[in-house]
């Protein structure tokens, strides 16, 4: 059985991490299911989510490896249940004088956003779960999607607990 | 962050304060390159092999002024980076080699790679283009980093001269510390040409490496009594405990369990193989007991070991009967292979000393595990099948007799090192290792043409050892330049060219798998002058080769004359020696496991599986 794993993975804001982080995983054979790379609240730290298709052990061996690199300063596994998981989708889909009111009714029971009109087509931009995303996508198909882009999941812990303030500290010792 | 302590128990070099001074120390205003130099000096590094070329150019301009740092101008940079290695092993410090960018960075590669699949604690210095430069393709530009990520414990593009010091030291920690391994410093040549401040020791950043040494005390406890309760354990163990310096403590821990010992191609020295305890080395041309030993036993103690498929053959079919106590400093290895029962992490000389302990402590409580059947079942096998070979019928020289008599005849404390194929293979069972450090190869990369730069790299570190590489004819064909670097340099090495004439392992399959034909394996085809076929064309005449090379070269063809060309390279010190040994070409490595089977498989000698009492014909 394979499952999604979401890890979030500290690492230092430096030139290459991205590319050590994605070889590692080409090298070792995983696939990276989505990706996504930002900065965070410090600086000095970039924050990778990673939503990787794997079973346990392989998921334990990957954790493993990804600790190995030198600019990885934490990894954390966001299990479903406590964490808020999010994409983000834009897409373009084929509307006319006929269609648009039915689309813009779409977008509103899914609490989505059309940021953008034209007489052939309206885009929409919309956030959620992949799940969300995924049953909004099926009800604007029928309409026709001229294009899609979609960014990778970013998550994050419920609660007051911060992933990031121990890396901090780590961080501070060192300045 | 703070200095931390060193992970491992050998000598490493590390930043300290000039002359023991306060970490305040002046400052100094240096060019990029001069701060590079200085660095070397400060972590120890005593000797670099290299090669300069364009954009490392500013680097050796200072370096011709170091009277710390011994250069050695190798000829080709792959040999540099083996040197390099081959040093680092036998001294236990971290080895350094310096080449120039593009071809002399790519040639570094095969090199690297050995040390990473090695755990072998390598600086690798580049030049680099100037960092305007970079990315446009200049002449002689490499991505040097990008080639060597999956290949380097870490690397570093270095492209300001104020980074250059702090670099340095932080490249030589990684090196040396936890898991060691190869770490590269690619230097724009701007930075090193603009000036800078210099104060040592730098402050190190690097937040993200915190390699855990201290066992946990939990797992150690378990470990123990796992130990006490086994029937039939074995200590298998494996480089780790040599980089570790754990030796003395692995004779305690096996002294006082009684349990037998394993020591893998990476471990060969560090339990004397003269020892009673000692059962061989496992895997594919490993001694039947050990094999046999793993296979059957209860207890598999892992110890700096990585359940390499070398050792295990088939994995699934792997010692189905034991339970895994998995030690080892890189979290990563434990599970990767095999699942392990008891995960210990830590540095091997540290859980060993707490086995120890624990293991005193259960003895102290009555617990002492009674392995007096399982020893006569390994005494059995180790009588029956011992690792041996024949002498060839036509009275020409065997290969194995040569090895062995020189391991016989090597003084004391003499280092081997081996290139890879089969005389490799016969160095590892017919030269008995009882120090750690004295037998040095290329295990996890299989790297040909690793002994002759690997043995200068380790005779420049310990001038007072003799050091012997055992060569084939075809690994010495890729690297035998460096024997002129060898000869200019007083490194007088003693070289043996196992000649078969062919690439004897590779023939060796082709023998058993592929119905003798012997595709591109034959590698002086044809008769010799003599028209005797068996002898090969002598090209290229390596006696003559050696020779314009500055080497006292001697061939060996009868096995009357074994000893004495033996003890002529033994008193010959003012220069390297090269002996070309004839061979038999038809003699083979065994025991042997064929790949991708089962160890249950292993063969003796050829056709002959060993009666482990359990044949259902029997």
């Amino acid at each position: 059985m394979s499952s999604k794993h979401t890890l979030s993975v500290l690492v230092e804001n430096k030139p290459g991490v991205l590319a050590r982080i994605t070889a590692l995983f080409s090298r070792r054979g995983f696939n990276i299911d989505s990706l996504a790379v930002g900065t965070t609240e410090h600086p000095d730290i970039s924050r990778i989510t990673i939503v990787v298709n794997v079973e346990g052990l392989p998921l334990e061996q990957v954790t493993k490896q990804l600790n190995k690199l030198v600019n990885v300063l934490k990894i954390v596994e966001l299990e479903p249940a406590a964490a808020i998981q999010r994409e983000l989708v834009l897409v373009k889909v084929r509307a006319d004088n006929e269609t648009r009111s039915q689309i813009v009714e779409i977008v509103q029971l899914f609490r989505a956003k059309t940021v953008d009109v034209s007489p052939e087509a309206v885009t929409i931009e919309a956030t959620g779960g992949a799940d969300k995303l995924e049953a909004m996508l099926k009800m604007l198909e029928q309409f026709g999607i001229k294009e899609l882009v979609q960014s990778g999941t970013i998550a994050i812990g419920r609660g007051a607990r911060s992933i990031t303030d121990r890396s901090l500290r780590a961080l501070d010792r060192t300045a | 962050m703070p200095m931390t302590e060193q992970a491992t128990g050998a000598q490493h070099p590390q930043p300290r304060a000039r002359n023991g001074g306060p970490s305040s120390a002046s400052v100094e205003h240096l060019t990029g390159a001069q701060s590079l130099i200085r660095s070397l000096e400060e972590v120890g590094a005593d000797t670099v092999f290299g090669l300069p070329g364009g954009c490392i150019l500013p680097a050796y301009d200072p370096l011709m002024d170091s009277t710390r740092v011994r250069h050695i101008l190798v000829r080709h940079e792959q040999g540099a980076g083996h040197a390099a290695t081959g040093y680092a092993q036998a001294t236990g410090k971290v080895g350094v080699c310096m080449v120039t960018s593009g071809p002399g960075a790519t040639n570094l590669v095969t090199p690297i790679a050995d040390a990473a699949m090695d755990s072998v604690p390598l600086v690798a210095i580049t030049g680099q283009v100037a960092s305007g430069a970079i990315g446009t393709d200049a002449f002689q530009e490499a991505d040097i980093c990008g080639i060597t990520m999956p290949i380097t414990k870490h690397n570093f593009l270095v492209t300001r001269a104020e980074d250059i010091a702090h670099t340095v030291a932080e490249a030589f920690h990684i090196a040396s510390t936890g898991r060691p391994g190869p770490v590269l410093v690619d230097i724009a040549k701007d930075a090193l040409q603009a000036r800078t401040a210099f104060s040592w020791p730098p402050t190190m950043d690097l937040p993200g490496y915190r390699p855990v040494t201290k066992p946990h005390a939990k797992q150690i406890r378990e470990a123990a009594k796992l130990i006490t309760q086994a029937k039939r354990p074995v200590l298998y163990v494996g480089g780790g405990v040599m980089k570790a310096g754990a030796t003395a403590e692995l004779k305690v821990l096996a002294e006082l369990t009684g349990a037998p010992v394993t020591t893998t191609l990476m471990a060969l020295g560090s339990f004397p193989d003269s020892h009673p305890l000692h059962v061989g080395m496992p895997g594919m041309h490993g001694s039947v007991t050990a094999v046999t030993a793993l296979q059957k036993a209860d207890l598999i103690v892992a110890l700096g070991a990585r359940f390499d498929d070398r050792v295990t053959g088939k994995l699934d079919s792997f010692a189905p009967y034991a339970k895994i106590v998995h030690a080892d400093i890189d979290p990563a290895e434990i599970g990767k292979n095999r699942a392990a029962d008891v995960p210990i992490v830590g540095d091997a000389r540290e859980v060993i000393a707490d086995l120890v302990q624990a293991v005193q402590a259960e003895h102290t409580d009555g617990n002492t595990g009674d392995y007096s059947a399982w020893w006569k079942d390994l005494n059995r096998w180790r009588d029956t099948y011992p690792v041996g070979y024949d002498l060839p019928e036509d009275g020409s020289l065997s290969p194995q007799q040569v090895i062995q008599r020189i391991g016989q005849l090597a003084p004391e404390g003499t280092i081997f090192a081996a290139g890879v194929g089969q005389h490799q293979m016969w160095a590892s069972h017919f030269i008995n290792y009882e120090q750690p450090s004295t037998w040095l190869n290329s295990g996890g990369a299989g790297t040909m043409g690793y002994a002759v730069p690997a043995a200068m790299g380790a005779k420049a570190g310990m001038p007072d050892r003799a050091v012997w590489a055992i060569d084939g004819d075809g690994c010495f064909q890729m690297t035998n330049q460096e024997l002129t670097t060898c000869a200019l340099n007083n490194i007088p090495i003693k070289v043996a060219i196992i000649n078969n004439g062919a690439l004897g392992m590779v023939r060796q399959w082709q023998t058993l798998f592929y119905n003798q034909r012997y595709s591109n394996t034959v590698l002086h085809s044809g008769p010799d002058a003599d028209g005797n076929a068996a002898k090969g064309t002598r090209v290229p005449d390596f006696v003559k080769l050696s020779e314009a090379m500055g080497c006292y070269a001697i061939r060996c063809e009868d096995p009357a004359d074994l000893d004495k060309v033996i003890a002529e390279a033994n008193a010959i010190n003012d220069r390297p020696v090269v002996i070309d040994f004839i061979v038999h070409e038809d003699a083979m490595v065994w025991p042997m496991v064929a790949a991708g089977t089962s160890n249950d498989e292993v063969m003796a000698a050829r056709g002959v599986r060993p009666d482990f009492g359990d044949n259902e014909d029997d």
